[in-house]
């Protein structure tokens, strides 16, 4: 087991190989803060797989451009809530590049409806995705990095969840279920060098939050959504060597609306 | 590349695998039990991982639980290598 030499940020890959030997998967990357996220840990010389569900074009395309730029980037067709498609995710990159050393459960989807009338299948469809799948990915993933000694989980969570949002039961169970799972996770691995964390955006200007009011922009202290950039930016951190003593906890990205 | 898991071949490698997790290699043996040894869940996980590694046998979370001494793993390992 070897401890690879870790160098300061913004190296790129190609002559050589800044991080630990292993790769980074980022699940639902294609676009919004995923897409962001994969090339922000691209450009710190990960080999970052790349999932998307149906949106080839967009995943091929940033794979495309990460490369362009000296990067590693692997698109893979996998829906987080298919069990088969994301073995094969894991096992392809593992043969490819290494261990998965860094997770970023980041696929996400909305179905909005007042309780009392969400049905069944809207209520599934959404925790399955938000969360069942972020925890499935998760087990998979901390072996091999309780082995190396040394990974870091990033769970994309909300500010949704510890704060209500009217027609999202169902989004703020599974991001609250999230943050849950965060801590318990991060605390059964932390000797190990592992570190479990969440970050909760507010609004961030990605396609899961197209039809937000000027209203309530309005309604944020920062007048104005996030960006992606500056979600990714935190996920970097995280995800970094230096955060090497920040597990179990919530970093919120949100312009100050719940503060 | 995985090993053939012999009795022999999977006792070193549970053997050797105990002390990396922190067991007093002076107690390691078929008849102690991980709790003899302070190996936890946790460094249970990382010997099935070391496991796999060696003779890909996967252990899955319902195998590991029942699972008391140093020799019920090495028996396992190899009536599941078989």
């Amino acid at each position: 087991m070897t401890d690879a030499t870790v160098q300061a940020n913004g190296a790129r890959a190609g002559a050589e190989r800044p991080v630990r030997e292993g790769c980074a998967l980022v699940t639902g990357a294609s676009r919004g803060i995923g897409a962001a996220t994969a090339r922000a840990l691209a450009a710190e010389g990960w080999p970052v797989g790349i999932t998307f569900r149906a949106d080839r074009e967009g995943a091929e395309a940033l794979a495309h451009e990460i490369e362009t730029e000296g990067g590693i980037a692997v698109p893979i067709a996998a829906d987080v809530t298919d069990a088969d498609a994301m073995e094969a995710a894991f096992a392809r990159l593992e043969a490819e590049h290494g261990s998965v050393l860094v997770l970023v459960n980041n696929a996400g989807v909305r179905d909005d409806n007042i309780a009392a009338q969400l049905d069944d299948e809207a209520w599934e469809r959404v925790v399955d995705t938000n969360l069942n799948a972020a925890f499935r990915a998760t087990r998979r993933a901390l072996r091999p990095m309780i082995r190396a000694r040394w990974g870091r989980i990033v769970n994309v969570a909300s500010v949704v969840g510890p704060r209500a949002n009217v027609g999202q039961a169902n989004y703020a169970a599974a991001k609250a279920g999230l943050i849950g799972m965060t801590k318990t996770v991060a605390v059964e691995v932390a000797r190990r060098g592992v570190t479990v964390n969440a970050v909760a955006p507010g609004f961030v200007e990605t396609k899961l939050t197209e039809d937000v009011s000027a209203e309530t922009l309005g309604a944020i202290p920062a007048r104005r959504a996030g960006t992606p950039e500056e979600v990714a930016a935190c996920i970097r951190f995280l995800a970094s060597e230096e955060a090497s003593y920040v597990t179990g906890t919530t970093l919120v990205v949100d312009g100050g609306l719940s503060a | 590349m995985t090993t053939k898991a012999t009795d022999e071949a999977v006792q070193k490698v549970i053997f050797d695998g105990l002390a990396e997790v922190g067991a007093d290699p002076d107690r390691i043996n078929r008849d102690a039990t991980f709790e003899e040894l302070d190996v936890d869940s946790l460094d249970v996980v990382e010997l099935a991982q070391i496991v796999e590694d060696e003779f890909g046998v996967r252990l899955e979370g319902d195998d590991l639980k029942g699972l008391e001494t140093v020799g019920q793993v090495i028996d396992l390992v190899v009536e599941r290598a078989s």
